[in-house]
């Protein structure tokens, strides 16, 4: 397991670095300094803001200074435009937003699309399963970005029900929008993936035994057939998270929660470089990350796996 | 997959009874399930649209009706009298116009993503799979390192840097629409190089370039098709997400996530913005995903 884990890192940390190597180059190919203005600036307070800002280094010397600071103090140095903050003062401004809608959404989604999944599974071929591929196949023409217009119109113009948008310290009110608007489209995949696998597994030969036997349904379940048939769900979840975190972008902005994407998308539009990268490199890292643990979950519950 | 093995290994029993062909049974079955057909035919319309829809319009997507400046919330909505048939946005430009130039934009970024996805994710799988050992090794860990970056953050990076243009779009999109185009081929040439067709190219000297291009390509198409067909509505999806963010396709060109994007802004006062161009972009992808399942139950029965 070790090994396998080592391996995995082996994989990963370059996949990192290259993202930030990329970023890093991408930037130094952008046209114009971000201190240019209309007026101009004097040579020397260029000089001396390139300074500040360490511009007036190599471009190999910043990167590994830039590395350096991410990787020991977890510094993404100073944002371009709005001079008085840091990278950092934004990322903890409106990550925590992000991280909570977010993780509710993953909760909703794997709860709500597994259960919905194994219930047309079991009861194949009844209304049930037919209501679960409904839904399913409805929403995957509804990514996040048509289902938060469709909801606040249903929602908050028509039954004036929820806000449609703001986050006031995330009170439930205000989160839910997001989380549906979020989840209901992964929410779908997940919900598909473990109706046919689960099918698969409740066709399989050792699922028969288990009910000749004379075990309860609710035990051969359970205890023999959840746990395979949520093998390719648990390998989903690495590009579930990845959608999730990137269409929290349209919801930070879609509902004004105060969130990361918002900052990103601001710092798009304004060309706030140092914004964009300290942004994209940390959710990068996040990403990878959660890929390595939904790697090493799975080699673990797969015995099929060998490392 | 199989239905393709089976149709090379039996060829030469089905010659003598005047057989069907592959492609033949494909478009029975295809043309068999109704859901398929419906999309093919929405999709259908959709394309007219886009194509011909011009022609109805009354006003040009760029021409502002003067009359309804600054008052459209009120008298803006559809009607068929003034021939804003979707009504105007706040601009007073009209949204039928608009929609059509957005439909096509849409549909052209759909395609585009879709073929750059064909020709480089095939060339690239069938080369690495065929190959195999160290090169494969190799290239798909490449792929595999791509595509666990969080690309549309990276996109926007290069969207920001380079400017927002359609160009950049389009070369964004290409960059990553391929991935799984060659993951999939990958794993279909695996499956099919030690055949003995391929084998016999071997033995009598064919190179190995032309193994690929003659002998493997051809029988991968079946499942190159159905992912490319399923590719189409994701292009769509991920240039409608950009563009909602007002990162992707700038005025005065727009696309149905432009136009969802600005329909957002007057959810309350004037609907009609936002309810066409959804209508739209709903309704195609739908009839997209149909014709895909349709396509995969007809060409790849094996994979349910």
């Amino acid at each position: 397991m070790t090994v396998f884990i080592l391996r995995r890192l082996a994989v990963a940390v370059p996949t990192l670095l290259l993202l930030i190597v990329m970023s890093f180059i991408l930037m130094e190919a952008a046209p114009g300094s971000p201190f240019a203005t209309e007026r101009g600036v004097p040579p020397e307070v260029l000089a001396n803001l390139e300074a500040k800002y360490g511009l007036d280094r190599s471009l190999i010397e910043r990167m590994g200074i830039y590395i350096w600071n991410v990787v020991t103090q977890f510094d993404f140095g100073p944002s371009f435009k709005f001079k008085d903050r840091t990278v950092n003062d934004l990322i903890e401004q409106g990550f925590p937003v992000t991280l909570t809608y977010g993780f509710w959404s993953f909760v909703v989604a794997v709860l709500v699309g597994g259960t919905l999944g194994i219930l047309a599974a079991v009861y194949h071929n009844s209304w049930l399963d037919y209501l679960a591929v409904g839904i399913s196949i409805g929403a995957q023409v509804l990514p996040n970005f048509v289902m938060a217009p469709i909801l606040v119109i249903i929602f908050t113009l028509w039954l004036g029900w929820l806000p449609g948008g703001g986050w006031r310290g995330g009170q439930i009110e205000y989160l839910i929008l997001p989380v549906i608007a979020l989840s209901t489209s992964y929410m779908a995949s997940i919900a598909r993936l473990t109706r046919s696998s689960m099918l698969e597994v409740l066709n399989a030969g050792f699922i028969r035994t288990a009910y000749a036997k004379g075990l309860p349904t609710r035990h051969v379940i359970f205890r023999h057939a959840l746990k395979p048939a949520l093998l390719p769900v648990i390998s989903y979840l690495g590009p579930a998270f990845v959608g999730m975190i990137t269409g929290s972008v349209v919801i930070d902005v879609f509902f004004s929660t105060g969130g990361i994407g918002q900052f990103f998308v601001n710092s798009a539009l304004a060309r706030d470089y140092s914004v964009i990268m300290g942004i994209t490199i940390l959710i990068g890292a996040l990403t990878i990350f959660f890929n390595l643990v939904v790697d090493i979950l799975y080699a673990w519950i797969d015995p099929k796996i060998r490392y | 997959m199989s239905a393709l093995d089976t149709n090379s290994d039996t060829g030469a029993l089905t010659a003598e009874v005047k057989g069907r062909s592959l492609w033949q049974d494909a478009r029975t079955r295809f043309f068999r399930n109704k859901a398929a057909v419906a999309g093919l035919v929405i999709f259908a319309l959709v394309l007219l649209f886009a194509v011909f829809g011009g022609l109805f319009a009354q006003w040009s997507n760029e021409e502002i009706d003067w009359s309804m400046l600054g008052n459209f919330e009120r008298i803006g909505g559809p009607s068929l009298e003034n021939g804003h048939y979707f009504g105007v946005d706040e601009t007073g430009r009209d949204i039928y116009a608009r929609t059509v130039q957005g439909t096509r934009i849409s549909l052209m970024i759909g395609v585009i993503g879709a073929l750059v996805s064909v020709v480089v994710g095939t060339a690239y799988g069938a080369a690495a799979g065929y190959i195999g050992g160290r090169t494969d090794d190799v290239m798909m860990r490449l792929v595999d390192v791509l595509m666990s970056i969080p690309y549309m953050f990276v996109l926007i990076l290069l969207l920001v840097v380079f400017g927002r243009s359609m160009f950049m779009l389009f070369v964004g999109i290409g960059l990553i629409s391929w991935l799984d185009m060659a993951r999939i081929v990958r794993g279909q040439t695996l499956s099919i190089k030690h055949k003995e067709f391929v084998e016999a190219a071997i033995a009598t000297g064919v190179s190995t370039p032309a193994i690929i291009a003659r002998h493997i390509v051809p029988n991968l198409l079946g499942v190159v098709i159905v992912y490319a067909t399923l590719l189409v509505p994701q292009m769509i999806i991920f240039e409608s997400f950009i563009s909602f963010l007002g990162l992707g396709v700038q005025e005065p060109a727009t696309s149905w996530g432009a136009l969802i994007n600005s329909g957002t802004d007057h959810l309350r006062t004037a609907p009609w913005k936002l309810y066409f161009p959804l209508a739209f972009f709903v309704v195609t992808l739908f009839a997209l995903f149909f014709i895909g399942d349709g396509l995969r139950d007809a060409l790849d029965p094996k994979d349910r």
